[in-house]
């Protein structure tokens, strides 16, 4: 296999280590590198919603009675239920990568692609990843080919972002046959349609949450009416209630108390899956955004000529672009790590999961700057369409009420956020990520005499100099807060948030970079020039979102010489040379006008 | 029943259509290529709803082109087929692609031939008919709907102000049109097999083109659209006799 030769070669990273070490181009992989196989399925999806999906988008949102489920049963039909099922549960055994790449087509697909995720994700996995071999055969093929559908309950009407404090309760029954499930659970999605719904209850007066597998069927499970919702509303959603529900004894799924885990951890794959999602969106959206760019005439020309309209379409593109490539570059180190573990001997469930869990903090920058892009996109959307924007004849009504939720769902963002930043202290905590020693490399280097050193010719060379950079800015004001701090840097959200968007922008930043840099040495630099135009005005722009986030951290943990030393170091380290954004965004605009579609 | 599927590669639908070489050539730089949706939605899905019900034992798929050619035939053995056979080499001369397509079925004894009613980048229609010809075989056009009993074959055609139905013997050549099948997704169980399937080359046959193509020119750009008011019905009588002069 290939496999083995690259990872013998590789300066493999692990997760949360973007911020010490150097990737290289050649490491990563890229949606340029689509195999023939991954695009035929790529495309059946895209198929799939113009022949079933778009034509049907407003009686989907009327929830027309059996229309999702019967959505759903089609798309099991083409298989698309079970793309990453293993084959003996009638699945399809793919990699990762190709069910992100099936999660970003559908994506496109409104109040479906939610239904969809939710049954595959957080629907389906729980009893694939923790169930015993039992539930596995029981449940998992009829998930996998959409006779069944999925869902989960964790959420509840007070116990959301804390989910761990919900009231449902499980107790054994005398007879020891049965669990007896009683409390409520909301914003249920699939719940309308749903065969299987994975629980989350306390046992008695347990400090954790066990999960449960329970069946539309079982006695005391009952559901409420269907929610009103600002978007996706064709997606159902739905209180669940459980009152004296009889669930079997061995559908407990996993151990006891071991719910709030599982949670955590299929979590971490709904995360970057939804940024997947937003992508397959954010595309769907430009392209609608351009065709009418040029259609739509004022002043004689098509609005696509005038600058303030091109700005905008360039603006969508760059987000999307760069946060695609986060995302493919994510998808396949948490693959790499997967297959790392498997080879080593672990059992390829728990390597799965333990391979996503060493990427959860990539995960959760990617829900953050998937969800963040996709409202940019539709919310400039809907301003390049105007006064048809805000009419609900236009596709650009739905596609903006249905974006929102994505900074909600999944832990909202700011969870996701205070996330990236828990996780990376706590692992530099346990010794798992050496972060004191770059840390300290940089506080003498902020005492020392700059480096005025220029950066060589070569291409790229500037922006990888500016990505160490944003490294070291990052490092300080983190190195900075913890010293300052210490415990109470917990409590210190908004310190946390700007963290937080620093890290973000430098992994995307990064990515960005590694991608087109490995789509130049494919295709030589001529065919290149928009990339790198989309490069680098993402990472202009990156290094003033850095140094914005930076400064209001610094201002707000430090004081005196301390304070300007840091200042200084700060803007040493997110100086960018100038750069012609302007012209740069006038070319990547200029090629999707051209296409009348999202192209890169 | 032995069934030929006969798959043409064009551009998509979508595709941005330029030409170089002095208007001459078709430049493809950037060019996506899809199946024929004649040859594919009605064509290939109906050949394989005949293998599925029983009267047709192989549907094989032909295509004459260049290695080029082969992710559209792949795909093409994705939707269904037992195996797919490339014709190397490069024509969008009719007949020489007819004779080709005939020259490898000849010695294969094929039962039915079916192909679209025509490709949708030359819109020339007749390589079915000349496919027929050359096998000798009987032809009917722009099928809309085909059943097979036995060795006789139904076919629904349409024609000018209705339908008429057609009675013919195996073997034969059917060119498909709406309404013969259902277009299909290519399901994931079928895009896995597609790998598998056998997909042999052959060596173009020594045919001389009867017809070459010596320029191509763009249609005129369209004008935009004028918006009359619809309380307006005198300005739009006026333009439509003194502008677009159609009444």
């Amino acid at each position: 296999m290939i496999m083995s030769t690259e990872n013998a070669t590789k300066t493999t990273i692990k997760g949360g280590e973007f911020l010490i070490k150097e990737s290289h181009a050649a490491e990563i992989f890229i949606p340029e590198e689509w195999t023939e196989e991954q695009l035929m399925i790529a495309d059946t999806c895209t198929n799939f919603l113009a022949q079933h999906v778009n034509p049907n988008l407003v009686r989907i949102d009327e929830q027309e009675e059996g229309l999702m489920d019967d959505l759903m049963t089609k798309a099991g039909e083409l298989g698309l239920l079970g793309i990453s099922v293993p084959e003996e549960y009638g699945g399809f055994g793919k990699d990762f990568k190709t069910s992100m790449l099936v999660t970003e087509r559908l994506g496109a697909g409104h109040s479906f692609s939610v239904a969809f995720a939710a049954h595959t994700g957080i629907g389906t996995l729980p009893i694939l990843y923790y169930g015993n071999e039992e539930q596995k055969s029981k449940y998992i093929p009829k998930l996998a080919s959409g006779e069944w559908k999925g869902a989960y309950c964790l959420t509840e009407p007070s116990a959301g972002s804390d989910a761990n404090s919900g009231k449902t309760k499980a107790k054994l029954t005398e007879d020891g046959k049965h669990y007896l499930l009683n409390g409520q659970k909301m914003w249920i999605t699939n719940a309308g349609f749903a065969d299987v719904f994975t629980v989350f209850a306390k046992i008695d007066d347990d400090a954790n949450l066990s999960a449960f597998i329970v069946e539309k069927g079982f006695e005391g499970l009952s559901l409420n009416a269907e929610e009103h919702k600002m978007g996706i509303k064709g997606s159902s959603t739905r209180q669940v209630f459980f009152n004296d529900c009889k669930v079997p004894v061995e559908n407990l799924l996993s151990e006891r108390q071991n719910g709030f885990k599982i949670a955590v951890n299929i979590l971490n794959l709904g995360r970057i899956k939804l940024g997947g999602g937003t992508i397959g969106a954010s595309k769907e959206v430009i392209s609608q955004t351009v065709k009418y760019a040029n259609e739509r005439e004022q002043f004689g020309r098509p609005i696509s000529k005038y600058g303030a309209i091109r700005y905008k379409i360039a603006e969508q593109a760059i987000k999307t672009f760069a946060s695609e490539s986060a995302i493919y570059r994510a998808s396949q180190s948490m693959e790499e790590a997967t297959d790392t573990l498997i080879a080593g001997g672990m059992d390829p469930i728990k390597a799965k999961l333990k391979g996503t869990e060493q990427f959860a903090i990539e995960a959760a920058i990617i829900k953050v700057h998937g969800s963040e892009t996709l409202d940019y996109v539709v919310d400039e959307g809907v301003q390049v369409y105007g006064g048809m924007g805000y009419s609900a004849e236009a596709p650009m009504d739905r596609a903006y009420r249905d974006s929102r939720i994505n900074r909600i769902f999944e832990g909202t963002n700011e969870i996701n956020r205070m996330l990236t930043v828990d996780m990376m202290l706590k692992r530099a905590m346990k010794g798992e990520l050496d972060l004191m020693g770059p840390a300290q490399q940089v506080a003498n280097e902020l005492v020392s005499i700059p480096d005025f050193g220029g950066t060589d010719d070569t291409l790229f060379a500037k922006e990888k100099k500016y990505i160490a950079n944003f490294k070291k800015a990052i490092l300080m004001a983190a190195g900075g807060a913890v010293q300052k701090l210490m415990m109470n840097l917990a409590k210190e959200q908004e310190v946390l948030m700007n963290l937080a968007d620093m890290l973000i922008e430098l992994y995307v930043s990064e990515s960005l970079q590694l991608r087109v840099e490995k789509l130049v040495s494919m295709k030589g630099e001529d065919a290149c020039k928009e990339y790198i135009d989309i490069m680098r005005v993402y990472i202009n722009d990156a290094a003033e979102n850095i140094f914005k986030s930076g400064k209001e951290a610094l201002n707000a943990f430090a004081e005196g010489d301390e304070r300007r030393m840091m200042m200084m170091g700060l803007k040493r380290f997110t100086k960018t040379e100038d750069l012609n954004t302007t012209e740069a965004r006038r070319n990547i605009a200029a090629k999707i006008i051209a296409a009348n579609k999202y192209c890169y | 029943m032995k069934i030929l599927v006969c798959i043409s590669q064009v551009p998509d639908t979508t595709a941005k259509i330029a030409f170089s070489d002095n208007n001459t050539t078709f430049n493809t730089q950037g060019v996506t290529f899809i199946i024929n949706p004649y040859d594919e939605w009605y064509a290939l899905v109906r050949a394989l709803e005949l293998k599925e019900s029983g009267p047709a034992t192989a549907v094989h798929l032909v295509t004459v082109g260049k290695a080029d050619a082969e992710p559209v035939i792949r795909k093409a053995l994705a939707l269904g087929g037992d195996e797919a056979i490339r014709i190397d080499a490069d024509s969008n001369d009719p007949y020489s692609i007819a004779a080709n397509i005939a020259d490898y079925a000849k010695a294969h004894n094929y039962d039915l031939v079916l192909c679209g009613k025509e490709s949708i980048d030359y819109n020339n229609g007749s390589v079915g008919a000349m496919v027929a010809e050359l096998l000798d075989m009987n032809f009917l056009g722009f099928a809309s709907k085909i059943d097979v009993a036995g060795t006789t074959v139904t076919v629904k055609r349409e024609i000018d102000g209705g339908e008429e139905t057609d009675a013919c013997e195996l073997p034969l050549v059917i060119s498909c049109q709406k309404g013969v099948a259902e277009a299909r997704i290519p399901n994931m169980r079928g895009i896995m097999a597609a790998r598998t399937k056998p997909l042999t080359v052959v060596a173009g046959a020594a045919v001389a083109a009867v017809s070459s193509i010596t320029g191509y020119e763009m249609p005129p750009a369209k004008s935009g659209v004028k918006m009359i008011s619809a309380d307006n019905m005198d300005e739009l009588v006026k333009l439509l006799h003194s502008e677009a002069k159609v009444i």
